[in-house]
């Protein structure tokens, strides 16, 4: 097949922080060309702040001398990798004006600021639809583009309580939780977005008709949990959290391992799996126990169960656990922090990681492609953008305009490669 | 009906949760799939409830209802030669095939890719494993928290002194079925452009690394290994705290959002205090932060604390059961819950569409009852007769 699939796919993406650059992404690295648009007083909040602040020099100092903190944000430069880079105002008319030519040379537009914003830049999908009929424009706003609550403002934790999805995750018995790192409302709309783009694609390829995709972040994530709203929906109950239990498997859960913060899971799927891990185990003699021998045996004595079975994981590396258990074919495994999953020989002998060299941040590993692909296999063609990095190819190339032009937007402010000051930037 | 997918043939021979998301996320955007069960007993996802009213049933597994909608349904064994030789036929068929047997299932009934691309060179043929086709992990087994474990995302749920938690629900199983439509769209553009296609390898490990990716991604940059924290995701408030009646999940992330809050609190005087100042200084004193805001959260309730959050910008929310969800005001004028009229349980209530596509119709066609569309498969499609069909069931191919 030559080539990536997406190639000659064009996509303009105005989307700022995690969900919309994680969907444009995936087209990305697949070959599409995504044209990221930030502005020099709308920098991507995960590029971090625009400058290096006292505070923070006072606990990075290696920070001190770095003139563009933006460019070697972890998480932007994850995100936007196999990208081209621009700047452009869109609040000024000379700005609006060359977006509307990329606008006609485009494929899609994806955004995801909330509904209100698109429609105070007067860049809504009547608008480019007049410049671009076969436009196909995704939207991806927290909660939709219609109904009562469609302003509401949302970050990923905020969606992750609004779908139901912290609601059912948590110690039994206890508060619903968040989990530490960062939301799951984001990558998963992320993916949504690619795969609504990829459907609208295939409809315009037979049709020739574009359209306005509306994805709602939280409606995405409800569907996942879908069993437990047809619990409500047939039986009126309302799920609540189990913690690591597991309404028809026991045992089922997180045991602590040898060593510091080490821990293994542990599934005992069926009666043939409970027979085997007693066998992996060499039979103590708590596995005779009759009231263990059937699964409501298991299930009502699961306390007593997770205590016998942590008297023996205490003895063993979380690896070991894995391996003594996988080779009585009981499904086990370590939880694995950000290091284990680096140095992870399984993951790394699928080549999930691939090393990039980026201009400004250095030479980092990346994870890489989300899936094997058998004959488009794909890889990190190129790092993340700096800010403005490719004004000159897209505005030159692209659109053919002068260096003149380009000059002429430059003293303008319109465009450039130095973000203004006094942009604090988001989480990292 | 006109859908986006139209006229796009999946031939899905896909079990439990992962394969029939990917599948039936493919059907519900309007490819014609076919799904092809274990004659006898059918899908396992058939036997995994909730069930409607509690009653045990095939035919009434919220679970499996609501991942097959849109797809007709079939039968088959595929231990059986002539079973063998009919899935050859709907492959020769198809456009797609997804699949989510363990890895060297579809080699040992000689249909693996290699097989099937020579039988149609356009197929693309998705599979769908806990570890995936290749590596030292491929033959091991797994359930949802095993992946959940081995993909690190339980290393960053739970408190620092308590076992780390896994996500509430299958997430893992769900995710990879995404990144299943996902690749297999990416590689059907693909065949579409060139005729060719191939095959596209989802593993769930994969699939949880990916979704809290920004772990390793922070560990190759700073060496700095993320771990649980609690109930928190900086900067703090970013936490789902106790209210008067209930939970309300407290969230404001930049530093106007925060000042924000404090004036709404009726102290003003806390944004400026130097220990909260910007996110750095609120993560590092997040206690002292929260315990400011605990006595007054509980003054509140968690309507009143909403409704009152936003009208400022601040983007708290409440943590939803199924209930809040299904009584949700947003929720049901947007239509996003669809009922769908189903043979044995009656007019039941489900979650709907993922996005809306352009003015595009959406609706929910009940899962297949089991067996339920082989005639119209095997002999309208492949063009056997009544009487193969007899013969065929007798002896026990379908």
């Amino acid at each position: 097949m030559p080539g990536l699939p997406l190639e000659g796919l064009r996509v303009l993406d105005l989307s700022m922080w995690f969900a919309g650059p994680m969907g444009s992404r995936l087209l990305a690295d697949m070959g599409a060309e995504v044209i990221k648009i930030e502005s020099l007083g709308h920098i991507d909040p995960w590029r971090g702040p625009a400058r290096v602040t006292p505070i923070l020099i006072e606990r990075m100092p290696e920070l001190a001398s770095v003139e563009k903190p933006y460019n070697r944000s972890a998480g932007f430069n994850l995100q936007n990798r196999n990208k081209y880079g621009i700047t452009l105002d869109l609040r000024t008319g000379r700005g609006k004006e060359v977006f509307m030519k990329l606008v006609e040379v485009s494929d899609v537009v994806l955004e995801n600021y909330s509904p209100r914003v698109m429609d105070s830049l007067d860049i809504d999908y009547p608008v480019l639809t007049e410049i671009n009929p076969r436009l196909i424009m995704m939207s991806l706003p927290a909660l939709g583009r219609t109904g009562p609550d469609r302003d509401h403002i949302a970050f990923g934790q905020t969606i992750d309580c609004m779908s139901g999805m912290a609601y059912l995750t948590g110690y039994p018995g206890e508060e619903p939780m968040l989990q530490s790192g960062l939301s799951y409302g984001d990558p998963l709309s992320g993916m949504n977005a690619a795969f609504a783009v990829l459907s609208a694609l295939h409809y315009r390829r037979r049709t020739g008709r574009g359209m306005h995709i509306d994805l709602s972040q939280v409606e995405g994530l409800i569907s996942f949990n879908a069993d437990s709203v047809m619990d409500y929906t047939m039986n009126g109950r309302v799920r609540e959290r189990m913690g690591n239990r597991h309404p028809s498997m026991a045992p089922h859960g997180c045991y602590r391992c040898r060593g510091e913060d080490n821990w293994v899971v542990i599934a005992v799927s069926s009666d043939a799996v409970w027979e085997r891990f007693c066998q992996a185990l060499e039979q103590p003699p708590w596995t005779e126990d009759t009231r263990f021998s059937n699964l409501p045996g298991r299930y009502r004595h699961q306390d007593e169960l997770d205590r016998l079975i942590e008297v023996w994981t205490v003895q063993h590396d979380h690896y070991d656990v894995m391996r003594i258990l996988q080779r009585a074919d009981v499904p086990a495994g370590p939880v694995l922090n950000a290091r284990e999953l680096t140095e992870e020989p399984h993951l790394n002998e699928r080549g999930i990681f691939e090393t990039v060299t980026h201009p400004e941040a250095g030479t980092h590993p990346y994870i890489g492609m989300y899936a094997r692909f058998s004959k488009t296999p794909g890889s990190i063609r190129m790092p993340a953008p700096c800010l403005g990095e490719h004004n000159r190819y897209v505005f030159g190339e692209i659109l053919g305009m002068s260096e003149e032009g380009i000059s002429e937007l430059e003293e303008l402010g319109i465009i450039g490669t130095e973000a203004l000051p006094e942009q604090q930037g988001g989480m990292f | 009906m006109e859908q986006a997918l139209s006229g796009v043939r999946v031939l899905d021979v896909t079990h439990y949760i992962a394969g029939p998301y990917c599948t039936k996320l493919l059907a519900d955007y309007g490819a014609e799939v076919v799904k092809v069960e274990r004659h006898g007993t059918g899908d396992g996802a058939r036997r995994i409830g909730p069930f409607y009213k509690d009653d045990p049933h095939p035919e009434k597994s919220g679970l499996f209802l609501y991942l097959n909608t849109n797809k007709r349904g079939v039968t088959l064994n595929l231990k059986s030669e002539t079973g063998i030789r009919i899935f050859r036929e709907l492959v020769v068929d198809a456009d797609i095939l997804v699949e989510n047997f363990s890895p060297r299932v579809m080699a040992s009934l000689g249909l693996d890719y290699e097989s099937l691309e020579r039988i149609n060179p356009g197929l693309v043929m998705t599979s769908i494993s806990n570890f995936g086709q290749t590596g030292p992990y491929r033959d091991y087994k797994a359930t949802e928290i095993v992946a959940d474990a081995m993909g690190g995302w339980m290393s960053i749920i739970g408190h620092p002194d308590r076992e780390p938690l896994k996500p509430g629900g299958n997430q893992a199983q769900f995710v990879s079925g995404l990144f299943g439509c996902v690749g297999t769209m990416t590689a059907f553009h693909g065949r579409e452009l060139t005729g060719v296609g191939q095959h596209v390898d989802i593993s769930l490990m994969d699939a949880v690394l990916y979704i809290q990716m920004n772990i390793t991604q922070i560990y190759h940059y700073h060496e700095r290994v993320t771990s649980r924290i609690g109930n928190m995701v900086l900067p703090p408030p970013g936490s789902i705290l106790p209210c008067r009646d209930g939970y309300i999940g407290a969230i404001a992330v930049t530093n106007s959002q925060w000042q924000s809050l404090c004036e709404w609190m009726g102290k003003p005087e806390l944004a400026s205090d130097e220990r909260f100042l910007t996110r750095i200084h609120r993560t590092e004193n997040v206690d002292e932060l929260i315990a400011t805001l605990i006595p007054w959260l509980l003054e509140h309730d968690q309507e009143e604390l909403l409704r009152e959050a936003q009208k400022r910008r601040i983007p708290f929310g409440i943590p939803a059961g199924a209930d809040r969800l299904l009584n949700s005001e947003h929720l049901n004028e947007r239509g996003y819950f669809v009922d769908v009229e189903h043979p044995v349980t009656g007019k039941v209530r489900y979650p709907g569409a993922q996005f809306g596509l352009g003015d595009l119709p959406y609706e929910l066609k009940p899962a297949p009852l089991l067996g339920e569309h082989n005639e119209e498969i095997y002999c309208h499609r492949l063009g056997y007769n009544k009487k193969d069909l007899v013969r065929l069931r007798e002896t026990g191919v379908i």
